[in-house]
């Protein structure tokens, strides 16, 4: 089966996704070869649906975004894998944020990813995952330098051996 | 979010990006790609669903660790619950984003001008 990309996106939205090819500058492959085995690594996960932990930590600017709607907050956050689901907060202004209150699994299933530690189908998660709010690819000059440098840093103070990302 | 991937692969870590639009993720050259055919905001499926999440969640690292190539990509042959008609209303937000708000007035002024 091939999933439809665009099947879940508004008819007239899709020229600004579709067609567009790299950026420039990033045209060719980048590999990091996966050496060790599944059980034996260290798994961090990495989410762009605007998760930050409500007690420690501010929620993502959206009063930013809402006074200049061609920003977004490119800030991170470390997002400590033991954090009770409902101690976290959703800030998002392009989804309905509800299924995400509800379950932060869908976006950042730190809980499974401890079961499957468990089992032993995996050899252990980052103490700290990570979480960013997506939406955002027209303004990468605070990601390149910024935000990315600094994430790489904390994956790899976390000895990460493999991220997983998702998209909101 | 494929552009982060492929800087943190560039720092020496292996990624996989999980995501709803695998066509887009290949045109921005993700390394390991895995496609669901979800809504935005869904990324590992339904809410309370452990099992849906467990099978996007266990694709997602047998593609990082065992995929071969640049640019791989698999798909998950799982289809979303929700008839598409109420699916595709329930992701979004309850108002335009501030930017799809922009595109829409600037819209609604090229069709009144």
């Amino acid at each position: 089966m091939i999933v439809d990309s665009y099947r879940f996106l508004p008819r007239s939205f899709r020229p600004l996704y579709e067609g567009r090819g790299p950026l420039r500058g990033e045209e060719g492959p980048v590999w990091a070869p996966f050496e060790k085995r599944l059980a034996a690594s260290r798994i961090a996960l990495l989410s762009s649906a605007g998760i930050y932990v409500r007690a420690s930590q501010p929620a993502f600017d959206l009063d930013g975004e809402r006074s200049r709607p061609e920003w977004g907050d490119p800030t991170w956050r470390a997002i400590p894998a033991t954090t009770p689901s409902g101690q976290l907060g959703v800030a998002h202004l392009h989804i309905n944020e509800e299924d995400i209150h509800a379950d932060p699994e869908i976006a950042l299933p730190m809980r499974l990813l401890s079961e499957l530690v468990a089992e032993g189908a995996v050899g252990g998660a980052v103490a700290e995952h990570v979480a960013v709010m997506g939406y955002q690819d027209r303004h990468l000059s605070d990601w390149r330098t910024e935000t990315a440098p600094a994430i790489i840093a904390h994956l790899r103070e976390q000895d990460a051996d493999g991220v997983v990302l998702a998209p909101a | 979010m494929p552009v982060l991937a492929r800087w943190i692969e560039a720092a020496g870590i292996p990624t996989v990006i999980v995501t709803m639009m695998p066509a887009v993720a290949q045109e921005r050259r993700a390394p390991r790609i895995v496609g669901v055919e979800f809504p935005y905001g869904h990324a590992f499926g339904m809410p309370h669903d452990r099992a849906m999440q467990r099978r996007v969640l266990e694709l997602g690292l047998r593609v990082l660790s065992g995929a071969a190539a640049f640019g791989t990509r698999v798909d998950l042959d799982l289809e979303w619950p929700v008839p598409l008609r109420d699916a595709y209303r329930a992701w979004q937000p309850k108002e335009p984003s501030p930017i799809v708000k922009k595109l829409l007035e600037a819209r609604a002024d090229a069709a009144r001008s």
